[in-house]
């Protein structure tokens, strides 16, 4: 018997089965809705058979872990081999606080560092400029100059931790002072691991911390690529992010479509730049988003990995098996807390956290129950940790690799994810590109339609928020939130004042000045702007030539 | 039947997130207002001189980083030196309890925290107002 013959069996079959079962029962009790859909509104069957995986063949689609098209993961053995790296973005108030903050982590089992900096730093302002105001070390640590950078990683051997770090505009300042600390430590950079986030195409589509223009930025993120993979070469010079993509309102799809299609506008930059693609395209990662939908979810990672295999593959026509590699980092979804019942979030975090693992995530940080409402305690950044921990050792999940695959359903799913992404690009690519889709407010709008339904379905009650829009009560007000002492702001204008004061100012204004020229020509700026660092100048005195030079970025505005 | 009511949208300081923000203006719009937005990283200044330019009725802010207490009352205290005190101001994010007291003291009308249903932020606006 062949195979076609036993799927037109089972395709009979079921259709007996709905005829002779199925209507009479529904005829009795009918379905809770008329329609099902997933947490990213795709319609859902009520029953996967191998009929809807028909066109899968196993060898081409889903193969070998640690194999092209690394559906079923990027290493042979996943987590037999090592779990992922549980990482905690953290970071608030001064250098000092946070440095605090790490070492409690690293005390308490986490693996690697993951720093938050404030909005002033993301943004290239000091923490004294009058924008800044306010926001001191409020979203994250204030970091002004290599000084702060000392302070944060004061007693961390950088050649034996990983350090992630969300900066994308000032990336490159940010890793010139870790670079600086190292060289403080005695370590070279050829021992540094890590990640910068380094990804501005998001910010504009939905993150907002720019600040030059696309052009000036896509040039420092492939000075970037370029610096790293002659000195830097075990960093993770990028990491395309989808996360704030979905954040922002988008749904499972969009995520991928819209993240990959960043991606490749990074590849083709850096090629344009004169890079060859497998020189740098190994060091690119990933980081997505976990939601509530535990099997869609499972199903996009699946599908995002083929599908950024195929494109380096076919399109650019990369050789060497790590540039088609999709390797990431998870966070759990921010935006699915709620502020009502927060205990309720920890359960939500515990499902996020089974669906990045089973979606074979490289690493991964759980959200704390208490992030609706303000930055989470050290409490609750323990059961968040906790979390990871119970489901590394106690779930079985991370024993076999890609437990998942050959489920019907989530087969089924990977391919229309993956489709659909696919389809997404292909229009970007009609529109010129990412960046280009950007301006014209294009990917901006697909989220914000998405956004705009998913609230609406929320508020008709369609669909069920726990604790939000059902299952309601009388609540007090949570207890044991963390403050951000307001005197940060003075503490870090006073620390700016007594360098200013104290540091070669001769120097740093040489070393600007050097910097400002290279910006103008077409030079590497990595090498300038550690020059700068190494001489103490500010964060903002850097990005201020540099604002001089490129000009500022101008949001396009679409409701 | 009556002129639509104007409203301001605005993302005050140097915060990012702006889905909340977006939606709002979208089901004020639903709702039969006229809306402008600002787009992100507005100084108080520029919120106050749009509010004034644009003829605005209501002023509604949006802010997820902290920086509410700072930047809150400074909008409505430029509003008032600027004779523009009947305008109605509102804010939302992500804003402690604890905070709120303080905010509606310094004369934010209203603020609303993650979950509330936009037709509830629609029926306060509609019910506050001073129309002009």
């Amino acid at each position: 018997m062949s195979d076609m013959d036993s799927l037109d069996r089972i395709g009979k079959a079921k259709r007996d089965w709905e005829e002779q079962k199925l209507e009479k029962l529904l005829a009795k009790r009918p379905e809770r809705k008329d329609k099902f859909v997933t947490g990213s509104n795709a319609e859902v069957e009520r029953l996967y058979t191998p009929v809807d995986v028909e066109q899968l063949d196993y060898l081409e689609d889903l193969g070998f872990p640690g194999e092209y098209p690394y559906t079923r993961g990027v290493q042979p053995t996943m987590y037999r081999g090592r779990l992922w790296t549980m990482r905690q973005y953290a970071g608030f108030a001064t250098a000092e606080e946070s440095n605090k903050r790490y070492k409690y982590l690293l005390e308490q089992g986490q693996t690697g560092l993951s720093v938050a900096f404030d909005l002033p730093t993301q943004i290239g302002y000091d923490s004294d400029h009058p924008l800044s105001e306010g926001e001191v070390g409020k979203v994250g640590v204030a970091i002004d100059s290599l000084k702060d950078m000392e302070i944060l990683f004061d007693g961390i051997p950088l050649d034996k931790v990983s350090t992630s770090m969300t900066i994308n505009a000032p990336a490159a300042v940010l890793l010139a002072m870790y670079i600086a600390v190292a060289e403080k430590q005695g370590v070279t950079s050829d021992k540094l691991n890590g990640t910068i986030q380094n990804d501005i195409l998001k910010e504009y589509i939905a993150r907002g911390t720019y600040i030059f223009p696309t052009k000036p930025s896509m040039r420092l993120i492939t000075d970037i690529f370029e610096y790293c993979a002659k000195h830097v070469p075990k960093w993770n010079t990028i990491s395309i992010s989808g996360y704030h993509i979905r954040e922002a309102g988008s749904t499972a799809a969009q995520e991928v479509a819209f993240t990959l299609a960043d991606g490749i506008a990074y590849v083709q930059a850096a090629i344009n730049a004169g890079l060859e693609v497998d020189q740098f395209a190994p060091r690119l990662s990933f980081f997505f988003n976990s939601h509530n939908d535990l099997l869609e979810e499972v199903a996009k990672f699946r599908a995002a990995r083929r599908l950024w295999a195929k494109i380096m593959k076919e399109r650019f026509k990369a050789k060497d098996p790590k540039s088609m590699m999709l390797r990431f980092h998870t966070q759990t979804g921010g935006s699915t807390l709620t502020a009502q019942q927060p205990d309720n979030n920890i359960v939500r975090v515990a499902i996020q956290t089974l669906a990045a693992v089973l979606g074979g995530t490289q690493s991964l940080h759980t959200n704390s129950r208490d992030e609706a409402l303000a930055l989470p305690s050290e409490e609750s950044v323990r059961i968040a940790l906790r979390t990871q921990q119970i489901v590394a050792y106690e779930s079985g999940v991370a024993e076999t690799v890609d437990p998942l695959a050959g489920s019907y359903y989530v087969e089924a799913m990977t391919d229309r994810i993956e489709r659909e992404a696919a389809e997404y690009i292909a229009k970007i690519d009609e529109l010129g590109g990412a960046p280009e889709a950007i301006d014209k407010g294009y990917i901006q709008k697909e989220i914000q339609d998405s956004a705009y339904r998913y609230q609406m379905e929320v508020e008709s009650g369609e669909r069920v928020v726990v604790g939000v829009n059902k299952f309601q009560i009388e609540e007090q007000p949570p207890k044991g939130l963390l403050k951000v002492d307001p005197r940060v702001g003075e503490m870090q204008k006073a620390k700016l004042e007594e360098l200013r004061r104290t540091r070669d100012n001769a120097k740093v204004n040489e070393e600007l000045e050097k910097l400002k020229k290279a910006a103008a020509g077409d030079e590497n700026l990595m090498p300038f702007i550690l020059n700068a660092v190494r001489q103490y100048a500010t964060l903002g005195e850097i990005c201020g030539v540099l604002r001089e030079v490129f000009g500022e970025y101008k949001q396009s505005i679409v409701l | 039947m009556d002129k639509p009511i104007r409203v301001l949208v605005a993302k005050p300081g140097l915060d990012g997130h702006d889905r909340g923000a977006k939606v709002i203006a979208r089901a004020f719009r639903d709702a039969g207002m006229e809306v402008i937005y600002t787009g992100l990283r507005q100084t108080p200044e520029q919120i106050v001189e749009t509010a004034i330019q644009e003829d605005v009725e209501v002023v509604a802010m949006s802010i997820l980083s902290g920086a509410h207490n700072h930047l809150f009352p400074i909008v409505v205290n430029m509003l008032r030196e600027r004779g523009a005190d009947d305008v109605l101001v509102v804010g939302g994010g992500v804003i402690p309890d604890d905070d709120i007291p303080v905010l509606k003291e310094a004369g934010v009308a209203e603020i609303f925290t993650p979950g509330t249903p936009t037709t509830k932020a629609i029926e306060f606006i509609k019910q506050n107002v001073k129309r002009k």
